[in-house]
């Protein structure tokens, strides 16, 4: 282990010791009433972590004989995944406090998981992906199950728990068949035992498992079960937590094992995951039609989506991981401004989550429900905003693969997705009027609802650069 | 001022964030404003497209005022009109003010109508100006939300249902031009329209799922292209949602929706489907001009059974706009000149005739035919603009409205006799049931009891219908007014579709 090693998992290292050092330091100080101050500082150590590892200014390849990968791949995954934990940690500071919920290892457990994913999307070994993979979960298991006194919490927490510790237990399985069949759980070893674009029975089997597996950490379907009974039952920023940075850490993974370790069959995995896709892309579509409680609808939301960015990586080619991580940016930030919003709708203190409370919202509150607006248009992929750019990505990369029913497929599930999203509108605008909704928003969460919002519609115009450093890190994830 | 285009099509947008940002309150004194900033916005938004129009060098037959700039995934901004596009920007521009006037009464949410309506009116004019595919895909589409909210916020009883079905119908129908546009760029690397226009997309026949496609994947872009504008048009039988919104939708927007917002679906024949895949639009020819003639004779039929007015005028707009497919498929001078004409002039009549509907709504909030009768006693001027735009509809010798029929007949006769000869049937309907209604409506004692008090028109109301009436009237005399600003982008279109012939030949033993 030389410093160079260490240098590779920096930010690693140091969020990872922030994180153990806070939680000493606040258990012999104020414990839950320095919570606030937690929440914040843990936020700015992620953005601050998030620029260092996104301004550094060498790709160094690899560290540890290769068992940590240090490619703009990485980068994009982590930063993401940075970003969008400090949001949502800001976002639903305020919502944790009025539910009670204010514990000062909430914070540090989305730090915590945030490490867990870093090292999953920069894995260069099987070993790494696992420790990255458990670290993410046994802190997501907690914090789903974070409101003690609640049976639907603590039943989301079991749930998560158990099916995780299911797919957990696929995965490993899959791990030791590939290690069985190529001899080494090193990334590039097993990309070597794949001979003229196949892989031997014993690492197609291995490949299934491994992809089981993570297909369940997406929420693809038929993995997808555990999904709708989490966001329903977790506290409602834990909810929003688990549809972002997890997401793009486990499609990041995702995409890592497949290229880095199967990349030599890709036609062998693709036809897997193009029937993923097609599948959660339906399912989410169809189930979301029928929901009343929003938290459940988002949930099927987020696996209709992760279906369209599976029809990217199901291309198979770099076009394909290029459009991937520009839907998984645009869905994260879509996601934090939805979920903001839907953390502050509150009645007499209590929160609320059946749709039909949003009636006549409009009214009430113009600029939040016009930026509501302005995201589920987005989230249907409705030209202009943003989200129609990527699902655009996802399916040119399907088509320049020859997967043409994939996208025309695609393209009528959104058509029903549309559906959904359209009857949030229809409450919001259209409905009779009723007792109206108070929806005490933090300053904090109503920049974030409103900057997501704004971001949908510039982002037109130069995609912030996310088109850049996306297309960046697919070449080094492809090449 | 080489960024014309951008201006005329931005403009109103700027105004709906203006009054978005800076417009505060509810009071008389801001619902004021914000309708005068609104018609302030729509009348420059007017002028500059005049200038645009006097700048337009009509001889010239490739696109003009054309501004691009590189722009995110390899899609550029790109504007530019030619000799049809140039005049779709017109009849929206000139429409608009006319609507935003009209709605002087609405007195809920007035500042959220205008701001819908400048939104639209940013993207209907983009729909014509742009260049690019994807730009053009994201104007078209995007026209949807504001359409969506003024139908379900400012709409009638079944404003919901009318609303979902609206976005879903054509949402669903321009999906599927998405996906046909991704794949013509996959497979022409560009999404640049002028040379989309002159790419060969492939034309040779295969088999597909055991049928036998023929035209190949132009016959299959052709038809994905056809699901968007059929609907957007609509053509029968998928023109369903067309009575429902327009019915539910408040009077301005009924207007807008015949008058501009059914027009891109023929404005994407033209600038599409004929020069993009001339063999595929040849090997399905005769299916679409059947399926004119037919949306012409049952929508007549339909429209003389309705007992509400605004549905009555939907289905003859369902007519009217069979007229123009079969005039655009005819694929010749005479057909294309039609259809373009026709699609101009119902701009004006379907409008005027909408917003006669809503002068006599604003005053009895009821469209149904037999709550009215004998109106003619009480408002005469209401009676003759109401008979004026009742002929141009019919097609009277002399408006505009003749003009554009005689022309696709025309131009059908040339293709085939007996599409002709079936689509002068709704000629006739036609008289038949806008006459019917006239007389049920305006004609007769009035003895209903509520219709003792109804006021004739304010000035207001004859300042809206001036306009409408003069362009009726200038069209239908002088009918080269359009002609010969759309002459020779037609016969460029037209030379481009027959330079394809070779190509027909290929495929023509196979289509018979």
């Amino acid at each position: 282990m030389t410093s160079f090693d260490l240098q590779t998992i920096l930010p690693e290292l140091l969020l990872a010791s922030y994180a153990m050092l806070a939680l000493l330091a606040v258990v012999y100080t104020g414990k839950d009433k320095l919570t606030p101050l937690v929440t914040w500082v843990t936020a700015a150590v992620m953005v601050a972590l998030a620029v260092l590892v996104g301004s550094q200014p060498s790709v160094t390849g690899g560290g540890f004989g290769g068992l940590v990968s240090d490619d703009a791949f990485a980068r994009f995954g982590q930063v993401g995944v940075l970003l969008a934990g400090a949001s949502v940690l800001v976002a639903g500071q305020e919502t944790m406090r009025r539910c009670g919920l204010d514990r000062f290892e909430y914070p540090l457990l989305i730090a915590l998981a945030t490490v867990g994913m870093m090292v999953m999307v920069s894995a260069g070994d099987l070993m790494t992906l696992y420790m990255g993979l458990e670290l993410q979960s046994l802190s997501l298991y907690v914090v789903a199950a974070m409101n003690r006194d609640s049976v639907k919490s603590t039943e989301a927490g079991m749930k998560y728990f158990l099916l995780g510790a299911l797919s957990s237990g696929l995965m490993l399985y899959g791990a030791s068949l590939a290690y069985g069949y190529s001899g080494t759980t090193r990334f590039d070893g097993i990309l070597m035992a794949a001979t003229d674009g196949h892989l031997s029975m014993g690492l197609l089997f291995g490949l299934t498992f491994v992809a089981a597996g993570m297909a369940f950490k997406v929420s693809a379907v038929p993995f997808h079960m555990w999904t709708p009974d989490v966001y329903e039952g977790a506290p409602t920023p834990v909810t929003a937590f688990f549809a972002t940075a997890p997401k793009l850490a486990a499609m990041g993974l995702f995409a890592r094992v497949m290229f880095d370790a199967f990349g030599g069959a890709v036609a062998d995995w693709s036809q897997i995951v193009a029937l993923l896709a097609l599948l959660s892309m339906f399912l989410g579509a169809i189930a979301a039609i029928g929901q009343t409680n929003i938290k459940r609808l988002m949930a099927y939301s987020s696996i209709s989506h992760m279906g369209f960015a599976l029809v990217g990586l199901a291309a198979g080619s770099e076009l394909g991981v290029k459009a991937m991580l520009i839907y998984m940016a645009i869905y994260l930030v879509m996601n934090i401004g939805t979920f903001a919003f839907i953390m502050s709708m509150e009645r007499d203190g209590k929160p609320v989550t059946d749709i039909s409370s949003l009636n006549q919202y409009g009214k009430a509150e113009p600029v939040k429900a016009l930026a509501m607006l302005v995201l589920l248009f987005s989230l249907a992929g409705v030209p202009p905003m943003l989200g129609f750019i990527g699902k655009w990505a996802v399916l040119e990369a399907a088509v320049q693969s020859g997967l043409i029913w994939l996208a025309v497929a695609g393209v009528i599930a959104s058509v029903i997705g549309a559906f959904y999203y359209l009857r949030i509108v229809y409450y919001m605008y259209f409905g009779e009027t009723e007792e109206a909704l108070e929806m005490p928003m933090s300053p904090a969460a109503w920049v974030l609802l409103v900057a997501s919002a704004s971001a949908m519609l510039l982002g037109l115009f130069n995609m912030f650069g996310v088109e850049g450093a996306a297309a960046a890190a697919a070449a080094a994830l492809v090449n | 001022m080489d960024n014309l285009l951008t201006i005329v099509t931005f403009l109103p947008l700027v105004a709906a964030a203006i009054l978005a940002l800076f417009l505060r309150g509810d009071d008389a004194a801001a619902r004021r404003n914000a309708k005068w900033l609104a018609l302030a916005a729509t009348t420059a938004t007017f002028l500059i497209s005049l200038a645009i129009l006097f700048r337009f060098d009509p001889a010239d037959t490739g696109f003009q005022m054309v501004e691009e700039q590189a722009w995110i995934l390899g899609f550029t901004y790109k504007m530019g009109v030619d000799g049809i596009s140039v005049l779709f920007v017109l009849l929206t521009t000139a429409l608009m003010p006319i609507t935003i006037a009209s709605t002087w009464k609405v007195e809920t949410r007035v500042k959220e109508y205008m701001i819908a309506f400048l939104i639209l009116e940013t993207l209907m004019i983009g729909v014509f100006t742009a260049l690019d595919l994807v730009l053009f895909y994201l104007f078209f589409e995007a026209g949807l939300i504001p359409m969506f909210l003024i139908i379900g916020i400012w709409g009638g009883k079944e404003r919901i249902y009318a609303a979902f079905k609206f976005f879903l119908y054509t949402f669903l129908g321009s999906v599927l031009m998405l996906v046909a546009m991704i794949y013509m760029y996959v497979e022409a690397g560009t999404t640049d329209i002028p040379t989309l226009m002159s790419h060969n997309f492939a034309s040779d026949s295969f088999r597909l799922l055991g049928i036998q496609v023929v035209g190949g994947a132009q016959t299959l872009l052709f038809l994905a292209f056809f699901a968007s504008f059929a609907v957007k048009m609509p053509m029968w039988p998928v023109h369903t949602w067309l009575p429902d919104a327009h019915v539910q939708a408040p009077t301005a927007g009924s207007v807008i929706l015949a008058a501009v917002l059914l027009k891109m679906g023929g404005y994407g024949f033209l600038r599409f489907s004929l020069p993009m895949f001339p063999v595929g639009s040849h090997v399905l020819t005769d299916f679409v001009l059947w399926i004119s003639v037919i949306a012409i004779v049952y929508a007549s039929l339909v429209a003389l059974a309705q007992e509400d007015m605004k549905k009555l005028i939907a289905y003859s707009s369902v007519a009217h706009m069979g007229y123009v497919t079969a005039g655009i498929f005819a694929a010749n001078q005479q057909g294309l000149d039609g259809a373009i004409f026709q699609m101009i002039s119902h701009g004006f009549i379907s409008g005027a005739l909408f917003l006669c509907v809503g002068v006599v709504y604003d005053r009895m909030h009821t469209r149904e035919i037999d709550a009215y009768g004998g109106l003619v006693n009480r408002m005469p001027a209401y009676a003759l603009i109401f008979m004026f735009f009742t002929l141009a509809n019919v097609g009277l010798p002399g408006t505009s409205g003749f003009v554009g029929e005689f022309l696709t007949l025309m131009g059908m006769f040339q293709a085939n006799t007996w599409i002709a000869a079936v689509a002068a049937l709704g000629v006739i309907l036609s008289a038949g049931y806008a006459l019917w209604l006239f007389r049920r409506v305006m004609l007769g004692e009035l003895i209903k009891e509520s219709l003792k008090t109804i006021s004739d028109m304010d000035n207001r109301e004859k300042a809206i219908f001036a306009p409408l009436v003069v362009m009726t009237l200038l069209l239908g005399v002088y009918p080269s007014l359009v002609t010969d600003l759309i002459g020779p982008s037609v016969a460029a279109l037209l030379d481009q579709y027959q330079a394809a012939a070779p190509a027909f030949a290929d495929v023509a033993p196979a289509a018979h």
